[in-house]
């Protein structure tokens, strides 16, 4: 099947006015009629169903933990892009834009990026309707702050826990649609299945979490907002249930999978303590505005950190990258600190840790308070005392989550910090709409692969999430739905929806009856280090393949020697997690077959392969330019399709932070 | 930070489900370390137990980073453990010495009905929102976000309240299973924006008269709520939710209510 990505035509800054000036609408007694299944209630499943809901249409939600309001959407921390101009910095949509296919090292699609810069506005405007506290200055008006990849001020923040603030305004929304009638809210229910009818996706096959009960339900369209799949590799910044189930239910039948080696490993995360890890925790970028990351300039310094003078600690990052300093993108920082610690600059017990350090930006607060507050003479104590309070005020919940879990109050000594898996550009494969190669079926938020191309930049999530939600597919659905309009809702009893049923309960039956000997834990755990070694932050063509090996045995090993201990019919984490780490270990495999195939490094993907001579991704335009989408074709078959990328507007050259 | 090893005694509740009586069950396990994350060392348990061909113990958690609200145990008589203004899964095992014995329950309440386990159904809160705890606007019909200025105080105070994270501490730690900390917190967030204020009467009316048709207790001002909150929820919002409910009576708000 030849990829069609629907782009509109016409220049960029008109597409997408054109598109919804011109799609076909819906008119209000037959949204009534139509139904729609939501997968997943982050901000990009909470945002889509509030809005549907909200135009009339019949919305189900569903989501594996016990309320929409915990998706791991309200992790997100440092904030949300939005091209409002309100610094007067110079920013406007086309410098987000243009930054945003500059950091996503020209592997995105540009009418994508320039609709989501255009929107990126109402969005700041819908939430704060909504009654998202966003921090604000002393005038009333919204505050700002500095993200990775920028040189202006356009992220929009409330202290570190704006994801949380957004993804309850979503959840709000929704709620009040539950309230209203429009929607209905299933929780503790995860989808095992998409069920076709005559080529399109008409419904799916769900297991309650509670009973075991398997659930049909119809819709005239499904849309999947199930995030992203960082759990692949078992430790990531991701929650412990994210997964892509969903997602990979919908590539068995038939949607392409985009760009799935496309991995964002983030700079600033708690390093790993021990073999007993069980996830990693993210230390916003925000933190990256004033701290300052340095490792010793001698190899293997045993000395504290407060014991190495100042001329004997190297900044590499202020050293390499002086024109963005501390503020490059993730993929750059990420692997600059991974340089230093296989170099042997490593700090810490594990030595795979660099500082991040606020001694200065305290310091530098401390000035600024005393001057403020016209004290004469301020002695260093005073000034320390001041400027910790300030630091206290921005970053004061980041620093109290780093002293819980290491001990270690960073207002004293700087912080250690290593990458770790945050965020997967790749997804299943949408054009313009959102739809999959699937009829009927549409990805939203990171689920889909569409936006940031081979990295994505900071505070750029929540906003793709809520602008693919509140204000792209209200329109791209209604667009395919008016021609729906005469389709019944179809019973659930089609044989269709027996078929699908019948071959998840098949599944299941499968997995419990397997009784081995070794727990679902230790498989995933497996897993994550093959992923981790060969198709992590550096990947080489001889490591992939000894990984597609490795994980293909491992799968056969977990099909004849995973135990799940428990009943179907009850509540069962481990058959939980059992459905889900079976699909991580075939998406594993596909993820090293991408990486493999893509003869080139940039963003997150870095093949080494091909690297400049100072250690910078070098892309092969000439040959990757370029999404895979790949097929589905049975066991550990994949046929890979391309989407060619056009560049219109912006040149592609080698990103330089210099 | 000196770093150990330490066995322990666990005593914890195991519940079929909803209707089936529930018992403590005792558990040893060995060679925990003091860097471990309370919810990893129940990995280390559970892990055991599929080993041994056992049930491993239901609990609820997602995000480990304390955000998400969904961990929720009652370790040692304490919601969310000895820790202040942390989750469960923020308590790291240096807490705890070798040799110590740590009792872990569900959240206690009728309202929230044990699922199996450590978990607890908590879909009361979310019908609660459902009440009322919204602003009421349809997507693409805002203003400009900075067409209304918020005096920076109020915006922190609203900020503060819309910090709950919705977990149930509060009711759990509530010898009545009060209800009003969580409610108080969702009726300030919104009531102390201009945007929350056209609705402010019926909002406070509807999500109280939904908090007792769920059947949590009243609020008799013993403060344990605020004490166990790991997100700081402050006791200020139950006064000011009694203001607004008040006011909503007095202006005749019960007009507008269910």
């Amino acid at each position: 099947m030849a990829l069609n990505s629907k782009i509109p035509a016409g220049s960029l800054e008109e597409k997408w006015e054109k598109y919804k000036s011109t799609c076909k609408l819906v008119n209000p007694a037959n949204k009534r009629q139509l139904e729609i299944i939501v997968i997943g209630t982050g901000l990009a499943g909470a945002s889509a169903a509030a809005s549907l809901g909200e135009l009339g249409y019949k919305v189900k939600t569903f989501c594996f933990q016990d309320s929409p309001r915990r998706a791991h959407s309200i992790a997100a921390q440092g904030g949300i892009n939005a091209a409002k101009n309100y610094q007067n910095d110079g920013d406007s949509t086309f410098r987000l834009f243009y930054d945003t296919v500059k950091g996503g090292d020209y592997r995105s699609r540009e009418a994508n990026v320039y609709r989501l810069a255009s929107v990126s506005a109402n969005i700041i405007d819908q939430c704060v309707a909504q009654g998202v506290p966003f921090a604000r200055e002393y005038g009333g008006l919204l505050s700002n702050r500095s993200f990775g990849g920028t040189q202006v001020q356009r992220t929009f923040y409330a202290a570190g826990q704006t994801g949380q603030q957004l993804l309850i305004g979503a959840y709000q929304a929704l709620e009040r649609q539950v309230a209203l009638g429009n929607v209905t809210q299933y929780s503790r229910h995860e989808m095992l299945e998409v069920v076709m009818i005559d080529g399109k996706a008409r419904g799916v096959i769900v297991r309650n979490l509670v009973t075991g009960e398997l659930e049909r339900h119809f819709g005239h369209a499904v849309l999947l907002c199930s995030g992203g799949y960082g759990n692949v590799f078992y430790l990531s910044t991701n929650a412990m249930g994210s997964n892509v189930t969903a997602a990979w239910k919908a590539h068995k039948k038939g949607a392409y999978f985009g760009n799935p080696c496309f991995t964002q490993i983030h700079p600033t995360c708690i390093p790993v303590s021990g073999d007993h890890q069980s996830k990693l925790t993210l230390m916003s970028e925000s933190l990256r505005n004033d701290g300052r990351i340095w490792v010793p300039k001698k190899q293997g310094d045993n000395r504290k950190p407060n014991d190495i003078p100042e001329e004997e600690r190297d900044y590499y990052l202020e050293r390499r990258y002086p024109a963005f300093g501390n503020l490059v993108p993730r993929d750059v920082a990420s692997r600059a600190a991974k340089e230093r610690c296989d170099a042997g600059y490593g700090v810490g017990a594990s030595k795979q840790a660099v500082y991040l350090d606020y001694a200065s930006a305290i310091q530098r607060y401390g000035k600024i308070e005393v001057s403020k507050q016209g004290i004469e003479n301020a002695d260093a104590a005073t000034i320390t005392k001041l400027g910790k309070e300030v630091v206290k005020e921005k970053y004061g919940n980041l620093f109290e989550m780093y002293e819980k879990i290491t001990g270690e109050n960073p207002y004293e000594v700087p912080m250690r910090i290593y990458p770790a898996v945050h965020y997967t550009m790749g997804g299943l494969w949408v054009d313009y709409e959102l739809q999959t190669t699937v009829p009927g079926l549409y990805a939203l938020g990171e689920a889909n692969f569409s936006d940031h191309g081979a990295n994505r930049l900071g505070a750029s999530a929540l906003m793709q999430g809520l602008a693919d939600g509140y204000f792209v597919i209200p329109y791209t659905l209604g667009n395919n739905l008016a021609d729906d309009i005469r389709t019944k809702a179809i019973p659930t009893d089609h044989p269709a929806f027996v078929e699908a049923e019948n071959n998840v309960r098949d599944r299941i039956n499968k997995l419990m009856s397997i009784k081995g000997t070794e727990s679902v834990e230790s498989f995933h755990k497996r897993l994550g280090k093959i992923m981790w070694d060969k198709c992590g932050m550096a990947r080489n063509a001889q490591g992939l393949k000894e990984a597609i090996e490795e994980i293909k045995a491992l799968r056969k090993e977990f099909w004849s020697n995973v135990r799940i201990p428990g009943d179907v019919n009850e509540f069962n984490p481990e058959l939980d997690k059992a459905n889900r780490v079976a699909d991580f270990l075939e998406l594993g495999e596909l993820m090293c077959m991408d990486a493999l195939n893509r003869n080139e490094s940039c963003g997150g993907h870095f093949r080494e392969e091909y690297q400049t001579e100072e250690g910078e991704a070098q892309r092969q335009d000439d040959q990757y330019m370029y999404v895979s989408a790949w097929e589905y074709k049975g066991d550990s078959n994949f046929e890979l399709h391309k989407e060619e990328l056009i560049y219109d507007v912006v040149h592609p050259t080698q990103r330089s932070y210099k | 930070m000196e770093h150990y090893h330490m066995n322990l005694t666990l005593k914890v509740w195991k519940q079929k489900n909803k209707n089936e009586k529930g018992r403590f069950e005792t558990y040893q396990v060995k060679n925990i370390s003091s860097e471990m994350s309370f919810l990893e060392m129940f990995d280390v348990l559970n892990e055991q137990l599929v080993a041994e061909n056992k049930e491993p113990i239901a609990f609820d958690h997602d995000c480990r980073e304390g955000i998400c609200g969904m961990c929720s145990m009652y370790i040692n008589g304490r919601a969310h453990g000895p820790w202040h203004h942390t989750t469960t899964c923020q308590l790291h095992m240096r807490e705890y010495k070798d040799g110590d014995t740590i009792v872990v329950e569900p959240w206690r309440a009728n309202s929230f009905p044990v699922i199996k386990d450590l978990v607890v159904d908590r879909q009361a809160f979310d019908r609660i929102i459902q009440a009322g705890g919204y602003v009421s606007v349809n997507t693409g019909n805002a203003v400009d976000a900075n067409a209304i200025p918020i005096e920076k105080h109020d915006a922190d105070e609203s900020f503060a309240s819309a910090a709950c994270i919705g977990c149930g501490a509060c009711v759990a730690a509530c010898p009545n299973a009060s209800a009003m900390l969580f409610v108080s917190a969702k009726v300030s967030h919104l009531s102390l924006l201009p945007q929350g204020d056209p609705e402010r009467k019926t909002r406070a009316m509807n999500m109280i008269h939904q908090m007792d048709k769920e059947g949590f207790g009243s609020c008799t001002n013993i403060g344990a709520c605020e004490a166990e909150c790991p997100k700081g929820i402050s006791l200020e919002n139950i006064a000011r939710l009694n203001r607004e409910y008040l006011g909503a009576m007095f202006d005749g708000g019960s007009q507008n209510a269910i």
